[in-house]
């Protein structure tokens, strides 16, 4: 049982605003190269592009999975930061409505919790480009860790 | 082109032709005009969750996303631009760490414009789902962006 490297890694992005170790313990946020900082608080969430992310080379529009990826860790991201789950909290299901194609730019997102109950929490998120270009909309229902800490 | 040569080029070609799903190592295992299917081998880098060897469920949805593209042009018969409207999925059980991935997508109802599709994920038996998702694609068969 490891629960502590969470805790230490979540000490470490709340009061030094440093992610890394949050990021190194959910491998697929690496992968994407997601960014996180503190506003006001508030976590913000940022993908910086990278060619490989397209998936309409005509278009020139990123494959919506990257966009899918990107908010359901920003989702992650956002519970395990406001929060005090003990681990990452399990996704039962994503929704996500595509407002636009999105361009070859870096992504951003926000995310607010609609609704916490003891044990399910829905996520909602909102991803944008250049301002405020919004690129998607996706909302995750987590379930959360037992109080109990049984691991289920 | 014969219907057979399409569907032969687009096995062949259709991750090649996206830079993503090249990126992600997918691979087209069988299509027709009714269905697309693909596989995702493991990578260390897929995990969601380092403690419990969890593939993470965005990389499930990346899959799902891929295929249902796949099954739209499978569905339409010819080259065509297709970008997702919408994506839901339901992550039925964890997907774990060392096993492909792998998904069978189709599309149950064609309009002039949109497209709409079933998918499922699964591991090691197909009877054993790991996600079910549905979506709805928009597609044209110009080359510019539909969305």
């Amino acid at each position: 049982m490891n629960l502590g490297a969470w805790g230490e890694a979540r000490r470490r992005a709340r009061e030094q605003g440093d992610f890394s170790a949050l990021i190194a313990l959910i491998p697929y946020a690496g992968f994407l190269g997601v960014q996180v900082r503190l506003e006001e608080g508030e976590p913000r969430f940022r993908l910086p592009y990278r060619p490989s992310f397209i998936g309409a080379v005509a278009a020139k529009r990123l494959h919506g999975g990257v966009t899918a990826g990107f908010l359901e860790n920003a989702a992650t991201l956002h519970l395990l930061l406001t929060q005090d789950e003990p681990r990452v909290p399990k996704s039962i299901d994503f929704s996500i409505d595509y407002l636009r194609g999105g361009e070859a730019a870096e992504l951003h997102a926000s995310c607010s919790l609609v609704r916490q109950g003891r044990r399910v929490a829905l996520v909602q998120v909102r991803c944008w480009q250049d301002d405020s270009r919004e690129v998607a909309l996706a909302r995750v229902h987590f379930l959360l860790s037992n109080p109990a800490g049984d691991g289920t | 082109m014969t219907d057979s040569d399409f569907y032969t080029a687009l096995a062949e070609r259709f991750v090649v032709s996206v830079p993503h799903m090249q990126e992600c190592g997918m691979r087209v295992d069988s299509l027709d005009a009714r269905h697309g299917q693909m596989s995702l081998p493991f990578r260390r880098e897929w995990l969601g969750d380092i403690e419990r060897g969890r593939i993470h469920t965005g990389v499930v949805t990346t899959l799902v996303d891929s295929v249902g593209g796949l099954a739209v042009i499978c569905a339409v018969g010819r080259s065509c631009a297709v970008a997702t409207l919408d994506l839901r999925v339901d992550y039925l059980r964890p997907a774990v760490a060392g096993r492909a991935l792998h998904c069978r997508a189709e599309c149950h109802r064609m309009t002039s414009t949109i497209a709409f599709v079933r998918a499922r994920v699964w591991q090691d038996g197909e009877a054993d789902d790991c996600a079910v998702a549905q979506g709805s694609f928009m597609w044209s068969l110009e080359s510019k962006p539909v969305a």
